[in-house]
């Protein structure tokens, strides 16, 4: 019965789409208000249908309902409740429903918001979003329903691929898609814009929330995935450059060069066209990745089931919402009203910087990502080249590195003209502390480690550089306001200044990590120990552990060094219903570094044992975190949340009356 | 104009990547072209899988006229399912020579003892050496070796019937019509 | 349908069939340099039989075969190239987690650089367009109004 109902409300949220779809874009080339308000309220009971479609899969899976197939093929009884809930999103069709609920409540979240926006713009983005959720909406139903039955209806389920039952899974995929489904919103509003031929400072400022948004979101689930990553893979990788992971980066890289082109267009009126080309973009390379992950177009560890009928299905369509954005901006966009000017040397000057090496950025894992298929195409099958960690090693870090270096500048840069002596003068603390910290990274990490030490500098500079916009803010008018300053800093100053920071905590952890890992094999047997990286490791237990549904091999290492006693627990687990096996690191994390210990197989007495020490490595994921906080924080930025003034006089008594 | 132009530059390269893709999809990401294609087979001379037996497999073996090599082991899933076929084609006359891949002293004889034997000849690679210079990523792997020597195709996964009328049967007609 | 028969037979099969090999151990070189290098190698090299995994990290039979292979070639004097060279001429230039430079790459190697001088071309000529222009169109009434609030607003916060 639930699983009908979940179907119903599914095919009424098509339905709605379709409305939705027809209303919000006549509703705003007629600019008919009943049309209009009819879209808004569209989106509106969308987001309420496909909530309830989300809901009736999810208590399937609690129950847990195996006549339903979807939920025999990725839950067992045995599983955890947690991990039969997260199984909701943990097969094709269940996640494909999480993609759509998302795109749901950006929609819903866009009528609600968008009341203060000139109404046609925001009926047509709603129109926009609309033919997105009902292509998606109709691709599930049509192809992959998660709503089938079973009959008769078996006794068991099969299992969740034991690798995603994990605690960081669980949240991984509804943040990675918050993410790249939230650029939904920046595409449909930039399409809407192109339809009127009218992007302005209001529109910038409208758009800037909805890409934060999704950047926040997508920089803590690519976050949370390395770390699973780190964890759950059991060698200490944190980032594989495999085709998945790069189809989250894309969006993110192009993500991030669309926040600050956007700033640009805000604050200045200029780089209109090419904000709008980058909305266009960053949702399209979003949608790229749904195409890689679901197609089997490349092989991946993370790829769901290969369906060459799906993947045809989700091309046709990337194509078909891509292409017809892209013409209606070669169409519409030389015609948009071009903003002000600005010198070689300005903040926009070094917005548009950091706009190039970012989309460099992306070309390098774009072509890194898809070049393999490209060959193989073009040669019929004959050649197979593969792409890996060293062609990225020698394009995209050299692409970041000046990218890292230009940053710090940013904030202190002038907007419309400004001159590269002042604003280093004005830099001079953060360069200082940048000098001592190449010193520094020269010995410790090497002479030999030549990117490694400009990545560890760089990192160095951005927390210095963004530490010194608040000091210098703060002290600008003397002693006596210090206070009074640091209390009146907006979230915004706040934001772009952890994000800043959080990227050079990122760039730090990584340089140190790549620079500084060390790794050593033992075979033990209880009471052998082994000394590594300054400590002494005793195997003081190896015992066997029946979990809920897996029996692990747990060995207990007791950790002795300077200022160190611990004990590390490392796992080796059997998922006996899928007969897979999962390697649970011991990991003993400080902010120094990581001691990562993973156990192989059993040899006579003992235990093959992987011990590495990671300096440094927990910097990259609380950088990623800090980013995300800073994002995070400029949403609740007033000058944001106010979003743009239809006419400008009224809004501001309106401000004044409570 | 040229400018205008300029606008519709991202299309254009939209529709080059969207054709490339969709050629893409129907390729099994996962299949790997052999290097040995119209190369003639590494040198190799392998001992028996049984004792007693004083010749097992050597390049030499597979000259003469177009013929099968069969990379199996006693442990692989997919060469069982191929082996009664095997068996079948054996007795329609195929030549099919065998290579024993990594399978622990005696465990290739037991199988083939207990199975039945398909082959003209069986080669024991205990390490997996000649695998690994034949470019074998796994067993069953079938390789279709003409008269002078030289590989020309190769077959990853097990034989089914279907695989055999489809893929292989043509290509070894086209090889003894050559001579 | 008949891909699943055939799954279903294999999983049968299975339950009777003797566990396949387990890898060979890794028997690290005596030379501390060799092994160093010969590491180095295993990174470059892709595991063919698993996913995006080079041969130092997988757990794979064949990788750990194939990283014995690298251990001898080692220490048998080749050179870097020559063991790489070696497993190419087997298994293809897909074994190379670094592809070559040449006529069906240049494009992959060159491309982000084309990229940034490109993209570099196109900054300059727009701020040198965007310099001869001058105020190309001037705001009207209305947007200056806007302006002027929107700054003002700025300086308030």
């Amino acid at each position: 019965m639930i699983a009908e109902i979940g179907h119903l409300a599914l095919i009424l949220a098509f339905l709605l789409a379709l409305v939705q779809a027809a209303m919000g874009l006549s509703g705003g080339a007629r600019r008919d208000s009943r049309l209009m308000a009819g879209a808004r309220a569209s989106a509106l009971f969308q987001l309420l249908f496909v909530a309830m479609a989300f809901v009736a899969l999810a208590i399937c899976y609690l129950i847990p309902d195996f006549s339903v197939a979807l939920v025999q093929q990725h839950s067992h009884s045995t599983q955890p409740w947690p991990y039969r809930l997260a199984a909701t999103w943990g097969s094709h069709e269940g996640s494909l429903l999480l993609w759509v609920l998302i795109l749901a409540i950006y929609g819903a979240a866009a009528a609600l918001f968008g009341r203060r926006l000139r109404p046609t713009l925001v009926s047509r983005m709603l129109g926009v979003q609309a033919l997105i959720a009902a292509a998606f909406l109709g691709f599930a139903l049509f192809t992959s329903n998660p709503f089938l039955r079973l009959h008769p209806a078996p006794l068991d389920g099969a299992e969740l691929n034991p690798l995603l039952q994990d605690p960081g899974l669980v949240l991984h995929p509804p943040l990675l898609y918050l993410g790249y489904v939230g650029f939904s919103a920046a595409f449909s509003l930039a399409a809407a814009a192109l339809i009127e031929g009218r992007a302005d400072m209001a529109f910038a400022r409208w758009l800037r929330p909805w890409i934060i948004a999704a950047w926040s979101a997508l920089t803590l689930g690519i976050a949370l995935g390395s770390w699973w990553a780190y964890y759950e893979l059991g060698w200490g990788g944190w980032w594989f450059w495999d085709p998945v992971e790069n189809a989250s980066l894309m969006p993110w890289l192009a993500g991030t060069a669309l926040l600050h082109s956007a700033i640009v267009l805000e604050k200045r009126g200029a780089l209109i066209s090419w904000t709008l080309l980058l909305s266009i973009l960053t949702f399209s390379l979003s949608l790229l990745g749904t195409f890689l992950v679901r197609s089997g177009v490349l092989t991946s560890v993370h790829a769901f089931a290969v369906d060459p009928a799906r993947g045809t299905a989700i091309l046709g369509f990337t194509v078909l919402a891509t292409g017809a954005a892209l013409a209606l901006y070669g169409w519409r966009a030389p015609s948009m009203q071009t903003g002000a000017v600005f010198s070689p040397v300005s903040r926009e000057a070094g917005l548009a910087l950091n706009n190039l090496f970012l989309m460099a950025a992306t070309a390098t894992v774009f072509l890194g990502t898809f070049y393999p298929v490209f060959v193989e195409v073009l040669s019929q099958g004959q050649d197979r080249i593969s792409v890996g960690p060293p062609y990225y090693a020698i394009t995209f870090v050299p692409l970041v590195l000046p990218l890292l270096a230009i940053v710090a500048y940013g904030p202190m840069l002038n907007w419309k003209r400004d001159s590269l002596k002042a604003v280093t003068g004005r830099l001079k603390w953060p360069l200082l502390i940048a000098a001592l910290a190449l010193v520094v990274a020269i010995f410790t990490l090497g002479p030999s480690h030549v990117l490694q030490i400009l990545g560890a500098t760089l990192g160095v500079w951005l927390i210095a550089g963004s530490a010194w916009v608040l000091v210098r803010r703060w002290t600008a008018a003397g002693r006596d306001e210090i206070g009074w300053r640091i209390r009146k800093t907006p979230p915004a100053v706040w934001a772009l200044c952890l994000a800043h920071a959080g990227l050079g905590m990122t760039a730090l952890g990584i340089a140190s990590v790549t620079a500084l890992e060390t790794e050593t094999v033992a075979t033990l047997t209880p009471g052998q120990s082994v000394d590594f990286a300054g400590r002494r490791m005793t195997l003081t237990g190896a015992e066997i552990v029946e979990g809920p549904n897996y029996r692990a091999e747990r060995v207990i290492l007791h950790a002795t060094g300077p200022g160190v006693n611990r004990e590390i627990i490392s796992e080796r687990r059997f998922y006996p219903v899928t007969g897979t096996w999962t390697t649970e690191a011991g990991i003993d994390l400080t902010p120094l570094g990581a001691y990562y210990v993973s156990v192989g197989e059993r040899r006579g007495d003992g235990v093959v044992i992987r011990a590495w020490n990671h300096p440094m490595v927990g910097w990259i994921w609380w950088g990623g975190l800090v980013m995300a906080f800073g994002g995070a924080l400029s949403l609740a930025d007033r000058r944001l949340r106010l979003a743009a003034p239809a006419p400008r006089a009224p809004a501001k008594t309106a401000e004044a009356a409570p | 104009m040229i400018r205008r132009l300029m606008f519709f530059v991202p299309v254009v390269a939209l529709a080059v990547l969207a054709g490339l893709l969709w050629l893409g999809l129907g390729r099994d990401p996962e299949a790997l072209p052999s290097t040995l294609i119209d190369r003639p087979l590494p040198a190799f001379e392998l001992a028996p899988v049984r004792t007693g037996e004083d010749h097992g497999l050597a390049t030499t073996d597979l000259t003469g006229r177009p013929m099968l090599l069969n990379v199996f082991a006693s442990w692989c899933v997919g060469c069982r399912l191929e082996h009664p076929f095997l068996m079948e084609l054996a007795g329609r006359g195929v030549v099919i020579q065998g290579l024993d891949w990594k399978d622990p002293p005696g465990a290739g004889a037991a199988w083939l003892a207990e199975h039945g034997d398909p082959y003209a000849r069986v080669g024991d690679d205990p390490d997996g050496r000649t695998g690994i210079d034949l470019g074998v990523s796994g067993a069953p792997e079938t390789f279709i070796v003409d008269a002078r020597g030289r590989v020309r195709h190769r077959h990853v996964g097990p034989i089914t019937p279907e695989v055999w009328e489809t893929e292989l049967r043509p290509i070894l007609q086209r090889l003894e019509a050559e001579g | 349908m008949k891909r699943a028969a055939l799954i279903l037979t294999a999983l049968i099969l299975m339950a009777s069939a003797p566990p396949p090999p387990a890898p060979v151990e890794d028997r690290p070189l005596a030379d501390p340099a060799q092994e160093a290098r010969a590491q180095a190698i295993h990174e470059s090299l892709r595991c063919v039989v698993c996913q995006n995994e080079s041969i130092a990290e997988s757990g794979a039979v064949l990788a750990a075969d194939l990283r014995q292979v690298v251990r001898e070639r080692v220490s048998a004097g080749d050179s870097d190239k020559e063991v790489r060279a070696f497993m190419v001429e087997r298994y293809g230039d897909f074994v190379l987690l670094k592809p070559p430079f040449e006529a069906a790459t240049w494009l992959l190697w060159l491309g982000p650089f084309a990229v940034v001088l490109i993209g570099a071309g196109a900054v300059f000529a727009y701020l040198r367009r965007r310099r001869s222009a001058g105020e190309a169109t001037p705001l009207t009434r209305e947007e200056r109004a806007r302006l002027d609030a929107l700054l003002a607003e700025e300086d308030e916060a």
